[in-house]
């Protein structure tokens, strides 16, 4: 049960993950968000099932079960992979649909 | 057809389900903390340990647009979970569920696991190990694989 984690304020923090720090070209300057596409990755995470990553992927972008659970698969064994990409309103859509699923997305712009 | 234990979805598309009175009272309880454990944080508050997973970030390296997402955000998160909470509680007697239904059920059962799964630390290459019956967290870890039995079948049907 869940009994014991609805007083948690006296733990201390049991994991020291945090969100991926990832590194990319600087956007060269003159370009405003809406010149530079923004990509949505998706990281591994060992709570996720594998079953349940690729049927969010086919659920939420219509991908086949084939691209879906290649996609899941490199997520899977590279430890991320790029689910979708666009303008930064499109990308941010995506990362809230891709969290209220509990899957770990992210961000970024495209370098 | 597919055949599952718990879940099996007839012609129509309506989803039988053959869950258990233990089951159903074991997700009462469970979907009932939950509820109490989500809105227990403010929306500007601190976020339970617990409950990190179920608010991610979404700009890893742009400070102002990841606050920005998050004030917008995080209620709207907060409301749908609780929306389908919701509905797997007013369906949880209920033997049959439909397509939109069952996907409130894989979002909530999901929550639960991210919760639970954060809560018990489980990492990658190992997945929480049944324990010795006097570890307190052996109830929880016993819970937390029926849930990925659970969301396993769900998934499972909803794919089909």
């Amino acid at each position: 049960m869940l009994n014991s984690l609805v007083d948690v304020s006296n733990q201390a923090e049991t994991g020291t993950e945090s969100a991926p720090v990832v590194t990319h070209d600087q956007t060269p300057s003159g370009l405003t968000d809406q010149d530079v596409p923004w990509v949505v990755l998706v990281w591994n995470d060992p709570i996720n099932l594998m079953s349940y990553v690729t049927h969010v992927l086919q659920k939420l972008f219509g991908y086949s079960t084939e691209k879906a659970t290649q996609l899941m698969l490199d997520v899977h064994n590279k430890g991320r992979a790029v689910v979708s990409n666009g303008t930064r309103e499109k990308a941010e859509l995506d990362v809230f649909r891709l969290h209220e699923y509990g899957l770990w997305a992210t961000m970024q712009k495209d370098s | 057809m597919l055949f599952s234990r718990r879940f099996r979805t007839k012609r129509n598309g309506v989803v039988e389900t053959r869950i258990t009175d233990d089951e159903r009272l074991l997700l009462a309880g469970l979907i009932g903390q939950l509820r109490e454990l989500v809105l227990s944080t403010s929306p500007e508050g601190m976020v339970d340990p617990s409950l990190r997973r179920l608010y991610p970030t979404a700009y890893v390296d742009d400070t102002e647009h990841e606050m920005e997402y998050q004030r917008l955000m995080r209620d709207q998160l907060l409301e749908r979970r609780l929306s389908h909470l919701d509905v797997v509680e007013t369906t949880l007697d209920d033997h049959e569920l439909d397509q939109e239904n069952l996907n409130s059920w894989i979002m909530t059962i999901n929550d639960l696991r991210l919760v639970l799964g954060t809560h018990l630390d489980v990492s990658e290459n190992e997945e929480p190990s049944f324990l010795e019956d006097d570890d307190p967290q052996q109830h929880q870890s016993a819970v937390y694989h029926y849930l990925s039995h659970l969301l396993g079948e769900l998934v499972e049907v909803a794919s089909n």
